[in-house]
């Protein structure tokens, strides 16, 4: 971005101020994921960061809060990363299985109402939350699944599918059908076809939009809090009835790990990413 | 020659236009059964039941079920007088199997809904049944006017005949603060009870700000990212979607913590004295809380539709607008400018559906200024339990979204959504 010599005054000026914008926006954008991280490790119980970690006195770090998220005897964190792992890797795989399957049909030419259906099966990214909730919550609630693990499964199933349609149909519109017939032609079966040749070559799109339904079950709090039960507690709802009653520090202790996890998933999601241009031959 | 084109047959002899839609046929089936199982168990589970958001809204079954003989004697009474004998005798009857049922409480608190003053009448009436106070062999007119004085007053029968059809647009009237009155005529709440009407204009304000901010914070960032060499790009492409993969609670806890009062935004304030430490701004449980989390939140979804679409603008065609006479300004606001409008219309239609519908922001930070019509949502189903209530309300919100999604639609086309 450097500018060339001739450059008058004013958009010189015009410029810097640019970048400046510019650099406020992605500090307002990252900074706040990165206040949580030293507070994690605050040795006190206050969320602010204390004198002796201004001065950055090593007494004044610990890493007490990380303890009491994995020992603490009442804290519910245990049960809820479990459960919250049940859920994300049941609906994910429902999810996935559900829409690769049916992101299959709907990039066949041979599709009839094509744009209805599509409406439909993304209606649940679409519709506010809040509103799926209550719909999800009426229907739970008649088949007796509510404040059941298999009701939660079942609704992010519905809310995460749609990000598998998309991406598997945006990875099939770059899909080359004449390798199915060649496979076809050669006397294999669909099954075998799909696994063989299909399932391979649209795998990273299959896995991104895995990944998006797994984020979206696994960060999912407003249809959960009209499902679940004691139970069925889950990491995010610990964290909203943590944030509402007292803001602790093993929140915080919780919400570095998931900065973590979402780091990783970035990254998996970005090399899928580049795979899947790479693969589909677009070079940007 | 048209003779000639209908001859062709496949090898097995059966004419090719017939084979061919057979095999189109063959496919379509194909292709649809493939969608089916998860169009199949969106539709029962997910589409079904917001339908019956709707019939739930506007049910109002239980009283007509209640009251099946007073509705049907009240057919032939012209509602202007204290209805007949028949009238009164049918209702006292349908009342005496509300009792036996221990159902007059419902009734009660139903017809109050519909007029003040039900409660009291219908508890003096239950203890005169309980007691087998009322002679049937008499006029059961004058014996029901003699248990208060309310009952002699023909407005509390005319509130009864109101409630006599099974549907109500009652639900969605209370939504707009409004209520039928005597005459049928629509009416608004006094003006100290209108609180709906101030949270679906506070939820409008809100996502529009939201709106206006993520794009005027978006539009830079999404230039720079567009036209930075793919080395920095990606690098700084990294504090967007750092912030979209994070949990959503993790973000609003780190906006708790940064805006309290004695949090690091007041720190830095006092700090290069803006305010004085001992004055403090309130920034959390407010709509200031609301506005800057939202907008924190957000705004990935408006930088990478914007990104998308500034990626396919070639550098050449500023370079052209330039050589030939304009200034930057001119060139950016003649050529790149509306080339974007797509990625405008994209990045502000999402940020802006998303925004209308939340939820859990605006309860954590919003405090009681923040609250929008989503949280009213969530009140009435996990708090007074109006189902019917809440899903009025969730139907209007819907409707509006839909109508934005329509939009969205015309303007960019939903096969053109595109994630990270």
């Amino acid at each position: 971005m450097a500018l060339p010599k001739y450059t008058e005054t004013r958009y010189r000026i015009w410029h810097y101020f640019y970048i400046a914008i510019c650099t406020f926006v992605f500090i307002f954008l990252i900074a706040p994921l990165f206040v949580i991280f030293p507070l994690s490790f605050n040795a006190e119980e206050f969320l602010v960061f204390s004198e002796g970690m201004k001065n950055l006195d090593p007494d004044a770090f610990s890493l007490r809060w990380y303890k009491d998220m994995v020992y603490g005897t009442k804290n519910p964190w245990g049960l809820a990363a479990k459960n919250s792992f049940i859920i994300a890797i049941f609906a994910t795989l429902g999810s996935v299985i559900l829409g690769t399957v049916a992101a299959l049909g709907l990039s066949s030419r041979h599709m009839p109402f094509k744009g209805i259906i599509m409406a439909t099966l993304i209606s649940p990214m679409i519709v506010p939350l809040i509103i799926s909730g209550v719909a999800i919550f009426f229907f739970m609630a008649k088949a007796g699944l509510a404040a059941t693990h298999t009701g939660i499964v079942l609704a992010h199933i519905i809310l995460g599918t749609p990000f598998v349609v998309i991406t598997v149909t945006a990875t099939l519109s770059g899909f080359d059908h004449s390798v199915t017939r060649a496979a076809a032609s050669l006397g294999s079966n669909p099954v075998n076809t799909f696994m063989k040749v299909t399932l391979p070559l649209i795998l990273p799109g299959v896995i991104s939009g895995g990944l998006f339904a797994f984020v979206t079950s696994f960060d999912e709090v407003v249809v959960v809090l009209f499902l679940a039960g004691l139970e069925n507690t889950t990491i995010p709802i610990q964290m909203w009835t943590g944030l509402r009653e007292q803001l602790s520090p093993t929140i915080l202790a919780v919400a570095t790990c998931l900065i973590v996890l979402s780091t990783l998933i970035l990254i998996s999601a970005e090399l899928l990413r580049r795979r899947s241009e790479r693969l589909r031959g677009i070079n940007r | 020659m048209s003779s000639e084109t209908k001859q062709i047959l496949t090898t097995d002899g059966i004419p090719l236009e017939i084979s061919l839609k057979k095999a189109e046929r063959k496919n379509k089936i194909k292709a649809f059964l493939l969608v089916a199982p998860l169009l199949l168990f969106l539709i029962i589970t997910y589409i079904f039941p917001i339908g019956e958001m709707f019939t739930r809204s506007i049910d109002d079954k239980m009283i007509t079920n209640m009251l099946p003989k007073t509705f049907k004697s009240m057919e032939t009474w012209d509602g202007k007088e204290l209805p007949p004998e028949e009238v009164f005798a049918s209702f006292l009857s349908d009342f005496k199997i509300l009792v036996d049922k221990k159902e007059h409480g419902k009734l009660a608190q139903r017809l109050n809904k519909e007029k003040n003053g039900f409660n009291t009448i219908t508890k003096k009436l239950f203890r005169q049944v309980k007691r087998n106070k009322i002679d049937e062999t008499q006029s059961i007119k004058e014996q029901i006017m003699k248990v208060h004085k309310r009952w002699r007053n023909v407005e509390y029968w005319q509130a009864i005949k109101r409630t006599a059809p099974p549907y109500t647009s009652a639900k969605y009237l209370k939504a707009m603060d409004m209520y039928l009155n005597e005459d049928n005529k629509i009416t608004q709440v006094s003006e100290d009870r209108r609180i709906h009407r101030i949270l679906w204009l506070r939820t409008v304000e809100v996502a529009f700000f939201v709106t206006v901010f993520c794009f005027l914070m978006g539009y830079p960032i999404a230039h720079l990212l567009a036209t930075l060499p793919m080395k920095y790009s990606n690098l700084l492409m990294i504090c967007v979607l750092l912030p979209f993969w994070t949990s959503l609670l993790v973000r609003t806890a780190s906006w708790m913590i940064l805006l309290q009062q004695q949090g690091v935004v007041n720190d830095f304030f006092v700090m290069i004295g803006l305010v004085a430490d001992g004055n403090r701004p309130e920034m959390m449980y407010n709509k200031v809380g609301t506005y800057v989390a939202m907008t924190q939140i957000l705004l990935p979804f408006m930088v990478l539709p914007l990104y998308s679409v500034m990626k396919t603008i070639s550098p050449s065609l500023m370079r052209a607008g330039k050589s030939l006479g304009g200034t930057p300004f001119v060139a950016f606001w003649k050529v790149y400018f509306p080339l974007t409008i797509p990625g405008i219309g994209a990045g502000c239609l999402l940020v802006f559906i998303l925004a209308i519908g939340y939820y859990i922001t605006p309860a954590l930070v919003g405090g009681a200024s923040g609250t929008l019509i989503s949280n009213q949502i969530a009140y009435h189903m996990k708090t007074t339990l109006d189902w019917s209530f809440a899903s009025a309300m969730g139907l209007m919100l819907l409707g509006g979204v839909l109508v934005i999604y329509w939009l969205y639609n015309k303007l960019v086309g939903v096969d053109n959504i595109k994630l990270g």
